[in-house]
């Protein structure tokens, strides 16, 4: 409280009311932080682990293809300037989700798909491919895991977003719904190809 | 069938259905014990990522079971406690800690409690203070007006 204040004729008892008004405001500021912290937890999923390969390099790697396949796939192919990498396998049941949207990428040639084919039997996961249609470019068969835990993998399917340099822009995780390829990858990806 | 037949029946029975309760993983342990303890003890220290609150020392997950062999590996490979940490947590993140570090980005969960609790005592403390030095409450001395109107009110009064 400044001298100023007072020879402008303030009384104590009026400055004691808003300094009061001021306490009162405490709790009204503390409810709004905490409504908005947790306003914002309504939309977040608690399951969804950050990753914090966002922004880094993709983790070094060389995987074998899968048998009969031309491509294996390594961190030296991704020099697209924009591709995708996505992490799948024939045991996994939401992969079948998401598995249309990746062929109608395919067919419309939008952006390179590389498969890494995790923890699957190499017989298992082509005859899935034959089945349901490939929609990727490569396939890396990582049969012990050891490429996906680089990745930080922790549920397939996952998909990462590599950029020219081979860095990690984005990453989702579980099955690309079509209002994520729609909201999010697409536009994403068409910024990144200018 | 005796009464302490059935009981003794009963029991093991019991026992049998609670051995998943143990989580006894048919791993090989490392050779040398000491090695063993140390992996054992780090397992107890990393989250599962699949089922978020177990550590991986007890839990069933495929991934689970991959980490505790990489565990093994990097300390047979000669890593350090604090070495085999940083591998999982270049992967996944603090997150992959049960127990989180304190640090920059952790520094508002571990003294965002203590703060709050100084900032409170701090207003409770001022306020207490700021009404003993004004006196009790009502104690104040009257502004002119308040004077004027008190000697009003006596006059008509009287």
């Amino acid at each position: 409280m400044t001298d100023s204040a007072e020879q402008g004729g303030e009384t104590p008892s009026r400055r004691r009311t808003r300094t009061g008004l001021l306490f009162a405001l405490i709790p009204v500021a503390a409810f709004v932080v905490i409504g908005v912290f947790l306003f914002r937890g309504l939309s977040l999923d608690p399951s969804e682990i950050y990753s914090v390969l966002i922004d880094k390099p993709a983790p070094a790697f060389d995987l074998a293809p899968l048998p009969g396949k031309e491509h294996g796939l390594a961190t030296s192919d991704l020099t697209q300037p924009v591709q995708l990498v996505n992490v799948f396998a024939s045991w996994c049941v939401a992969c079948r989700v998401e598995h249309p949207l990746l062929m109608e990428l395919k067919r419309n040639g939008t952006v390179p798909i590389y498969g890494l084919n995790y923890k699957d039997q190499p017989q298992a996961a082509l005859n899935w491919l034959r089945n349901f249609g490939d929609p990727y470019d490569r396939i890396g068969s990582d049969l012990n895991g050891r490429v996906g835990i680089d990745f930080g993998v922790y549920g397939v399917p996952e998909t990462f977003i590599v950029n020219g340099e081979g860095i990690i822009v984005r990453k989702i995780t579980g099955p690309i719904t079509p209002q994520i390829l729609q909201k999010e990858l697409l536009p994403l990806i068409a910024e990144m190809q200018k | 069938m005796s009464r302490s037949a059935l009981a003794t029946l009963i029991g093991a029975a019991l026992l049998i259905l609670s051995l998943p309760a143990f989580a006894i993983f048919t791993e090989k342990p490392l050779a040398d014990p000491e090695q063993e303890a140390r992996a054992q003890h780090l397992m107890r220290e990393f989250r599962c990522l699949v089922c978020q609150n177990q550590a991986i020392s007890e839990s069933h997950a495929d991934l689970a079971g991959d980490m505790r062999a990489i565990v093994r590996e990097r300390i047979a490979a000669g890593d350090d406690n604090d070495a085999v940490r940083q591998y999982f947590i270049d992967r996944y993140g603090d997150w992959v800690l049960l127990d989180p570090p304190l640090n920059r980005k952790t520094i508002l969960l571990w003294a965002g409690g203590g703060v709050i609790l100084l900032v409170g005592a701090g207003l409770i403390f001022i306020r207490m203070r700021r009404s003993t030095r004004s006196g009790a409450l009502g104690q104040t001395a009257l502004s002119e007006a308040e004077k004027a109107e008190l000697e009003r009110l006596m006059r008509e009064q009287g």
